[in-house]
């Protein structure tokens, strides 16, 4: 007795299940995000730090941020070339990067990744 | 001895794309080995399944773990004891799912007396369900680096899965889980003499280059951190057949990749095949019914057999003598 | 016989493994655990391979020059047609759940029984000759040469499993070291290595029809001695008949229950169950042909138990019976439940098994034709049939072991211990951990209940002498009931080893003791022979009675309140007998 029936049907489940982000790939694959600068940003050229620290760590960063402007009532952020900003998303961050639809939606969508930033604080109007 | 020789394989493993995952070597990293590693995944996997398929069941022999299905007034235990396919599928569905066997484990101990006592011993039963939930989570929570757009289940595992809301990026309790549990069922081999006695390399290989792989995932994640946007480009771009390597992805996740690469090409070769193995057991996967529904074993031969004629040629003198019915007289 | 120590030195068991890894270094075979080798008159009736004289003991084992192919191509074939056998090869990942599972490891402390370890032996020869990782990495995957070391190792260590499957039931893929011990042994016997006690039954099986070499003549005048015994105890001879064509049910039974103590007395217990039946409308006759329900082939290969086990449906096929009434044995049911069909069905010249008594119809056995002798009484009492007098077993305290082949290979529980309720007022089960589909072996099963290995046979045994001293000293209990007959035999050394106070029986001895014969006389001993304690207290009563008449005679006048007194007795006491009379009638009136 050998239970081909059973067997075959166990094997198509398992490659469906394995398979399955191939075939997704190949029904829709989005492109990549492009997150759009503002005009403002792009003026500046620089963030609070270098882009590739604050492409992989902000989320860090912004963190540090709350812990010590909430707890410690630390306003002040040093960055590592001397200048300061004042700790603030909506003030600092926002200011500069002000449309969250085309700059931090784009990568958090990409990555299936849902801050709790907005829990609390509000997104600026879109111009 | 094979506790070493696993532990040194992992951390070379490690090293391996440490130190060969630049410049050129992220393509052979990033698209060649992952793509041979899913191959021998996939077709090694369907061969050492296709391999037990034809291999036949002679026999109808399930271990019975409760009343057999017998008199209408008897009360029967259909899923320890299957007498039907639905029982059967009850029984495996514990089995697959909540380990139910594993759950019956006890702990002997001899005491003075002697008095042979049997306590409950629920630590490997724990250990071996949060390990593998833990592992199918962290699993499925990756395919939102799999697929774009993310579909909304995996958005909604990764909710749940961080709903403590601990630190930026979120805590998630699975890989906690898998990394203390892989971590547990080391240390659980190396405590028990038994156990490390019965121990082979090929038992601490997998936990090591399991606790790698999660180790190396959790450092990714939380201290070392990668550019996701420019992973995800490398996974998607991977899954839709047109691979590119995005420029300035950290070693840490060819590392990962790696190591994940080289698990599931070790998978069909090794004791893990247990997730498919499972499946087919016959002590497990058989209605308890061969007194009601004949089993056919497909290689049963005719055998030399004393047959009663024979019987009697032997004996008819002395069956005669006590009054024995004969066919011969 | 090797000799055993005191139970108090033997349950001192150091569970340390060795320093050294058990794949670097065979296990040396130690006296005392290894059973005698297999006889060359044996291989030569059933044509088992090389014959000769041989002993484990020995340097040379005498195998064949070309012996590891022969066995290496052996087990190939094996690993082809077994899934079973090539899964439980593949897929274990040794998390040592069945570690302390074994009987023999928690008496022996010895790591190689362990269930994980004993499959290991072979599977370190799978990994090591057949699969590429372990050609190339030997020891390091887990692979091993087959050397000759290794091969006695694996004779060694095949013979002290009794295939009673409790690791596999807490295994979680389900990995059955019973299945692992019986392809083994086939191996094994693939070069002739097989042992005296298992060889010596299975010869005597297929020549005479049963594992004791009992010739038809005796086993016929041995059943008729049971009758004479039964004549003596109850007034009643029961009249069973052999051989006989168009009788409606064939039974078949072990031999051991013909041939020794306590197992006897079941079989006078089935002759009365019959006798009583019989005018009732059971139409059944015994075989001598098939006059062995065991079957040593399963210990010996897949083949030979098909070998033996065929003389069943030939025979019932020879007589034209309707169906096939098995008795009390373990290994026994479970060839018959998850073999006998298969191998030697289909059964189509027999009918779906019905209680002729009863009318019930047996559905879980419709393709296969037999029955459980248990599931027969207990269809009897339940549709009160039986006239029972439970107290006749009330000297005994009573408890069940549950054999591990009808236990893990059947899940019959529940119909023997509905009988016991209906037949004794004293039942206790054994704690939980021990008893139903966790039971523990008696340590002797599987063909290993030879008395060169005493010492491994009681070690096993202790598990199950600790749970049964536990029901000894909580409830005082007297009895271990069993429906195995290798138990029968193999308890009855348990008991006598560990708590002596205890005796072994079958449950159809004690249906024998409370079953009421029509006619049968004022019982005053059970089926051993043993008189009933009650009975000298009457006696006494009795003579006291007569003394005091003697006195009254005497001496009328100082004793007449004394005199007053036994009279009221003697009147109580004729009262009662008149009820029982009433009682006895009333049941007759009934059937």
């Amino acid at each position: 007795m050998y239970n081909k029936g059973k067997i075959i049907t166990g094997i198509v489940i398992f490659v469906l299940f394995f398979a399955s982000p191939f075939l997704y790939g190949l029904v829709k694959s989005g492109p990549p995000p492009e997150p759009e600068l503002s005009p403002k940003a792009k003026e500046a050229k620089l963030c609070v730090e270098a882009k590739e620290y604050m492409v992989e760590s902000h989320m860090q960063m912004l963190n540090e941020w709350r812990d010590e402007a909430i707890r410690n009532g630390k306003r002040i952020y040093v960055a590592t070339n001397g200048k300061e900003y004042t700790v603030s998303l909506q003030n600092t961050c926002m200011e500069c990067h002000n449309n969250k639809s085309k700059f931090c939606d784009q990568c958090h969508n990409y990555a299936g990744v849902s801050p709790y930033c907005w829990e609390c604080h509000i997104e600026p109007k879109e111009k | 001895m094979g506790i070493w020789v696993s532990f040194f394989a992992v951390i070379a493993l490690v090293l391996i794309p440490l130190v060969g995952a630049q410049g050129a070597g992220q393509y052979l990293f990033g698209i060649v080995i992952p793509y041979v590693a899913v191959l021998i995944f996939i077709i090694g996997f369907i061969y050492r399944v296709v391999q037990w398929g034809k291999t036949p069941v002679p026999f109808k022999i399930p271990t019975t773990g409760g009343q057999m299905k017998s008199l209408p007034w008897i009360k029967s235990n259909p899923l320890d004891n299957p007498s039907s396919t639905g029982g059967v599928i009850g029984r495996m569905a514990l089995e697959v799912f909540a380990f139910r066997s594993l759950f019956r484990n006890t702990r002997v101990e001899l005491r003075e007396g002697p008095k042979v006592s049997y306590g409950s011993n629920k630590w490997l039963w724990v250990a071996a369900l949060a390990f593998h939930y833990a592992f199918l989570v962290v699993f499925i929570k990756h395919f939102r680096l799999f697929m774009e757009p993310v579909p909304g289940f995996v958005t909604l595992l990764d909710s749940v899965d961080g709903f403590m809301e601990i630190g930026l990026p979120r805590l998630m309790m699975s890989s906690i889980v898998l990394l203390l549990a892989a971590i547990y069922l080391l240390l659980r081999r190396l405590a028990v003499p038994q156990l490390r006695y019965i121990s082979l390399a090929a038992d601490y290989f997998p936990l090591f280059l399991i606790i790698a792989l999660a180790g190396s995932g959790i450092l990714m994640k939380y201290f070392l951190r990668v550019d996701l946007t420019s992973v995800k480009e490398l996974v998607v771009g991977l899954f839709s057949f047109r691979p590119t390597i995005p420029e300035g992805i950290g070693a840490i996740f060819y590392i990962h990749l790696f190591l994940l690469s080289v698990l599931i090409a070790y998978f069909p070769f090794s004791k893990l095949m247990h997730a498919g193995g499972v499946f087919m057991s016959p002590t497990r996967n058989m209605p308890n019914d061969n007194r009601a529904k004949r089993h056919i074993n497909p290689w049963n031969y005719p055998v030399k057999v004393h047959t009663y004629d024979e019987y009697e040629d032997d004996f008819r003198e002395k069956m005669k003598e006590v009054g024995l019915p004969v066919e011969k007289e | 016989m090797a000799k055993v120590a005191p139970p108090e030195e033997l349950s001192r068991v150091d569970y340390t493994p060795p320093k050294k890894g058990w794949i670097d270094k065979p296990a040396e075979l130690k006296e005392g655990r290894w059973c005698y080798g297999s006889k060359p008159k044996d291989h030569e009736v059933v044509g088992l391979p090389n014959p000769r004289a041989w002993s484990p003991g020995d340097e040379d084992w005498k195998l064949p020059d070309n012996w590891q192919e022969i066995f290496l191509d052996g087990l190939r074939e094996r690993l082809d047609k077994f899934r079973t056998f090539r899964i439980f090869m593949d897929i274990c990942v040794r998390c040592g759940a069945c570690s302390d599972k074994c009987h023999f490891f928690i008496g022996s402390g010895d790591p190689k029984n362990m269930p994980v370890l004993r499959a290991e032996l072979l599977r370190s020869i799978y990994r090591g000759e057949f699969t590429t990782a372990g050609k190339i990495l030997g020891k390091v995957a887990g692979g091993r040469k087959l050397t000759y070391d290794v091969f006695k190792e694996l004779f060694y260590y095949f013979f002290q499993c009794t295939e009673c499957r409790r690791c596999s039931l807490f295994c979680p893929y389900g990995i059955d070291t019973a299945e692992i011990t019986i392809i083994g042994r086939e191996l094994l016997n693939l070069l002739g290595c097989n042992i005296d006690w298992i060889m010596g039954p299975v010869a005597n099986c297929y020549r005479t029809g049963n594992h004791l070499g009992i010739q038809p003549h005796a086993y016929h005048s041995m059943l008729e001695f049971f009758c004479e015994e039964i004549e003596e105890i109850t007034g009643i001879l029961p009249e069973p008949s052999f051989n006989r064509k168009g009788a409606e049910i064939l039974f078949i039974t072990p031999s051991g229950d013909v041939f020794a103590d306590p197992g006897t007395f079941t079989a006078m217990g089935y002759l009365m169950l019959f006798h009583y039946l019989e005018g009732m409308g059971l139409d059944i006759t015994w075989s001598t042909y098939a006059s062995e329900g065991g079957n040593f082939g399963f210990f010996t290969s897949h083949e030979m138990m098909k070998r033996l086990n065929s003389k069943m449906y030939a025979e019932a096929k020879r007589l034209g019976v309707k169906w096939i009434l098995g008795g009390e044995c373990g290994h026994m049911w479970r060839v018959c439940n998850q073999y006998m069909d298969t191998m030697n069905g289909p059964a189509d010249f027999l009918e779906v098994p019905k209680s002729p008594l009863t009318g019930t119809v047996f559905e879980n056995a419709q393709s296969h034709k037999m029955v459980h002798i248990c599931e027969f009484t207990a269809d009897l009492i339940k549709h009160g049939k039986l006239n029972l007098d439970p107290s006749r077993n009330d000297p005994y305290k009573v408890t069940f072991h549950d054999s591990c082949n009808t236990s893990r290979g059947m899940g019959f529980f529940e119909e023997p211990r509905y009988i016991l309720n209906n037949i004794c007022n004293d039942f206790h089960d054994m704690p939980i951990n021990t008893i139903r589909e966790q039971t523990f072996c008696c340590g002797s099963g599987s063909g290993l209940n030879t008395d060169e290995i005493m010492d491994l046979r009681m070690r096993g045994a202790l598990p199950r002498a600790n749970a049964l001293q536990h029901v000894h000293d909580k409830h005082g209990v007297n009895l271990m009931s069993c429906i195995c007959a290798i138990d029968r035999a193999t308890l009855q050394a348990l008991v006598d080893y560990w708590i002596p106070e205890v005796e072994v029986s079958g449950i159809h001895e004690l249906l024998g003791n409370a079953l009421i014969l029509e006619g049968e006389k004022k019982r005053t001993m059970n089926l051993r022979g043993e008189e009933f304690p009650w009975v000298e207290e009457e006696e006494e009563e009795a003579a006291e009675e007569a003394a005091l008449e003697v006195n009254l005679e005497a001496a009328e006048a100082e004793a007449e309140e004394v005199a007053a007194e036994a009279a009221e007795e003697a009147v109580e006491e004729t009262a009662e007998e008149t009820v029982e009379e009433a009682a006895e009638e009333e049941a007759e009136v009934e059937k």
